[in-house]
C-alpha cells in the first residue's frame, strides 16, 4: 500500500514537471505569436512567423508582406514581446527567491526599496539631468538608483545589526519610503508640464523596447537566473528556518545577502527598461507552487515561464483595452495581482 | 552510523553588544554513543549552549571539539556532515513535501553542479523515511501534518545528514504522551552521540546517560542523572522544593516539585 503510493508519488513527480515545462513552452510561443499579431494594426499569424523566420534565415520563406508590416513585427512588436518575456521571467524569479530567503510569502522585488531607487534615478534623468547619454540615460540612472537603494538597505540593516529575515524586510520598507519621499521632492521641484512623462514611467510600460538595448537585460537575466538555479537546493533549505539551514552547512547571512544583490541586479535592469511593474514577483511563484510543488529546482524555471506568459498577456491587454492608446501595464498587473491577492487570502483562511 | 566524541572546554558566550554573559565557562566531555540531557529553568542558557554546539554561535571563549577537531577550524559544511540538529523552528509552508524536506538532509554532502542527487543519497533518504515510518506521508505537505508527524519529519531530515552527533532542542515539546515516549525511545535506539535539552527532569533521568544542569548560565552539575539531579541541586536551580520519592511499583526514583516545604499546605 505504502509502496504503491510512494511509487505513484515518484511517477507523478517525474511526469509532472516535463509536462508542465512543455505545456508552458507551447503556451509561451502561442502567447508570443498573439502578442505580435494583436494591436492597432492587426498582423496575421502566418505573417508574424514569416517575418521572424525570414529574419533568422533570409530567403527561407517568400516575402508576401509589405515593408510596413515587416517593420511593425520586427522593429516594434517583437522586441517589445521579448522584453515582456524577460521582465516577467526576471521579476517572478526574484520574487520566488526573496520569498525563500525572507521566509515571507509576501516578499516581492519592490519590497526591498529596489524599485523606488530605480524610480528616483529615472525621475532624475527625465526631469533634471537631461539625456546626457542619449536613450540609455533613463535606464542607466534607474539601474544605478536601484543598486544604490539596495546598498542603502544593506548598510541600514548592518547598522541596525539586523541580518534576520523579517528585520531585513522592515529595513527595505523603511528605506523605500525615504527614497520615495526624495523622488517626490524631485517631481515637486520640476516643471509641472514635464511630470506626465514621470507618471507614465512610474506606472510601467514596455514601449521603450528596442533591439539595440535588449542585450543588457538578457545578459544580466541569464547570469543571475543561472546562479539562482545553481542555488535552488539552498533556497529549499532556507524555507525551513535560519538555524536549521545553518546546521545544513549554509552560510545563512551571506547567502541571503547574495540573493538580495542578485535580486537587485535583475530588478534594477528590468525597472530600468520597463518602469515599475508590480505584483508579478509576488503572484507568479504562488501559482507555480500550486502546480509543481515547493522544490525550487522546479519553482524557479516554472516562475520564469509563467511570469513571461503573464506579462505577455498583461501587455496585450494594456495595448488593446484602450486602443490605440497604450495603457500603462502596471495598471493591468496591479489590478490582476490585487484581485489574486484577495483570493489568496480567502483561500488561506479556508485552508486553516 | 558512527558516533562522535564531544568535548567542550572553557566554553562561554556573551552577545555581540557585550551585554550579559549568557553562558559562563563550561567544560564537559561526552563519550561516543552517550546521551546527554541539558536541563535547567527557562533562561538558564540551554538554547545558548546548544547553539554553540551546532556552530550557530561563535564562542566568546573556549572550544567545542568533535572527535578532536575544533568545529570553528572546520567549514560549516564539514561540521554539517558530522552534526545535525532538530530545532523548534516551525518551517513556513512553502509547499515542500515530506520527501523533499528529508532530502534536505543531504545538503552538506552535495557535490557538483546544482547538487544532483546520486543513488546513494536516495537510499539514505529512504532509510531515514523508513526508520521514522514516514513512507506513507512522503508526498504530503508539511503544513498538513500533526505536530508529532512534523517532529518525526525533522528527525528523519537530521538522520539523512548521517551525523555522528545529533542535537535536539526540546524534542518532546507540544507532543502528547505517546509521541513523547516514541521520541525518547528513538533517542535511546539511535547509535549516535546525542545532546538534547529537556524540560521534564524525570524524562531526562529516564533517558539520559548524563545530564548537565544549568542555572543562570552556569553549569552547576554534570554526570549521571541520579547524582546530578539531587533534591538540593534541583531545588536550588529551579527555585522550588524538589523531593525525590520512590515509585512503589517500579521502584524507581521520581522527583516531585512543590512551591513550599511540605507540610505548609493551605
Amino acid at each position: 500500500m505504502a509502496e504503491t503510493r510512494s511509487a505513484k508519488a515518484i511517477i507523478h513527480r517525474f511526469s509532472g514537471m516535463p509536462a508542465f515545462l512543455l505545456g508552458g513552452m507551447v503556451l509561451l510561443l502561442v502567447s508570443l505569436s498573439f502578442a505580435i499579431s494583436v494591436g492597432a494594426v492587426p498582423v496575421p499569424l502566418n505573417t508574424v512567423w514569416g517575418v521572424i523566420l525570414n529574419r533568422i534565415a533570409p530567403g527561407f520563406i517568400e516575402e508576401t508582406w509589405s515593408q510596413s508590416r515587416e517593420a511593425i513585427v520586427w522593429e516594434i512588436r517583437f522586441p517589445r514581446a521579448l522584453l515582456a518575456i524577460m521582465v516577467g521571467a526576471g521579476l517572478a524569479m526574484v520574487g520566488a527567491s526573496l520569498q525563500a530567503v525572507t521566509r515571507n510569502p509576501l516578499a516581492d522585488p519592490h519590497l526591498l526599496g529596489i524599485s523606488s531607487g530605480g524610480a528616483f534615478g529615472a525621475i532624475l534623468a527625465l526631469l533634471h539631468t537631461g539625456l546626457f547619454v542619449g536613450h540609455l540615460t533613463v535606464p542607466l540612472l534607474a539601474f544605478l538608483g536601484a543598486l544604490a537603494a539596495t546598498a542603502i538597505v544593506l548598510i541600514v540593516s548592518r547598522f541596525a545589526n539586523t541580518m534576520s529575515a523579517d528585520r531585513l524586510v522592515l529595513a527595505g520598507v523603511a528605506v523605500s519610503f525615504i527614497i520615495m519621499a526624495g523622488a517626490n521632492v524631485l517631481v515637486f521641484l520640476a516643471d509641472p508640464k514635464a511630470t506626465h512623462i514621470v507618471v507614465f514611467w512610474m506606472l510601467g510600460g514596455l514601449g521603450l523596447a528596442q533591439w539595440s538595448q535588449l542585450l543588457y537585460p538578457l545578459v544580466i537575466l541569464l547570469i543571475c537566473a543561472g546562479w539562482l538555479m545553481f542555488k535552488a537546493k539552498d533556497l529549499n533549505a532556507m524555507t525551513v528556518g535560519d538555524e536549521t539551514a545553518s546546521t545544513l552547512g549554509i552560510p545563512v547571512a551571506r547567502f541571503r545577502l547574495s540573493v538580495f544583490v542578485v535580486g537587485a541586479l535583475i530588478t534594477g535592469v528590468m525597472v530600468a527598461f520597463s518602469g515599475i511593474i508590480g505584483f508579478v514577483g509576488l503572484m507568479v511563484p504562488h501559482v507555480v507552487r500550486m502546480a509543481v510543488g515547493g522544490d525550487y529546482a522546479r519553482v524557479l524555471p516554472g516562475s520564469a515561464l509563467i511570469g513571461a506568459i503573464f506579462l505577455l498577456w498583461a501587455d496585450i491587454a494594456a495595448r488593446t483595452v484602450m486602443a490605440p492608446e497604450d495603457m500603462p501595464i502596471g495598471i493591468v498587473t496591479g489590478l490582476v495581482g490585487g484581485i489574486f491577492f484577495v483570493w489568496l487570502l480567502g483561500r488561506q483562511r479556508s485552508a486553516i | 552510523m558512527k558516533a562522535a566524541k564531544l568535548s567542550v572546554e572553557d566554553l562561554s558566550w556573551s552577545s555581540d553588544r557585550g551585554a550579559a554573559t549568557l553562558l559562563h565557562s563550561t567544560s564537559f566531555s561526552l563519550d561516543t554513543g552517550r546521551v546527554l540531557g541539558i536541563v535547567g529553568p527557562n533562561g538558564a542558557g540551554k538554547t545558548t549552549l546548544l547553539r554553540l554546539l551546532y556552530r550557530f554561535y561563535r564562542p566568546t571563549t573556549g572550544t567545542v571539539r568533535i572527535d578532536g577537531d575544533d568545529i570553528w577550524s572546520l567549514s560549516a559544511q564539514a561540521v554539517a556532515r558530522r552534526v545535525a540538529a532538530v530545532l523548534q523552528e516551525q518551517p513556513s509552508d512553502f509547499a515542500l513535501t515530506v520527501g523533499e524536506i528529508v532530502a534536505l538532509g543531504r545538503t552538506p554532502h552535495r557535490r557538483g553542479i546544482g547538487g544532483a542527487t546520486g543513488s546513494r543519497d536516495k537510499v539514505i533518504v529512504e532509510d531515514a523515511l523508513d526508520r521514522l515510518e514516514l513512507r506513507g506521508l512522503v508526498g504530503r505537505h508539511l503544513g498538513t501534518l500533526s505536530g508529532g508527524e512534523r517532529q518525526r519529519v525533522m528527525v528523519a531530515r537530521a538522520l539523512a545528514q548521517e551525523p555522528r552527533l545529533l542535537i535536539l532542542d526540546e524534542p518532546t515539546n507540544h507532543l502528547d504522551i505517546r509521541h513523547q515516549l516514541e521520541v525518547l525511545d528513538l533517542i535511546r535506539s539511535l547509535p549516535l552521540t546525542i545532546v538534547t535539552s529537556l524540560h521534564d527532569l524525570n524524562l531526562a533521568a529516564g533517558v539520559c546517560d548524563d545530564v548537565l544542569l544549568l542555572h543562570s548560565g552556569h553549569a552547576v552539575g554534570f554526570g549521571p542523572p541520579a547524582k546530578v539531579l539531587s533534591e538540593v541541586a534541583v531545588s536550588d536551580a529551579f527555585q522550588i522544593v524538589a523531593r525525590k520519592e520512590q515509585l512503589s511499583l517500579s521502584n524507581t526514583d521520581h522527583l516531585t516539585f512543590h512551591l513550599q516545604k511540605q507540610g505548609s499546605h493551605s
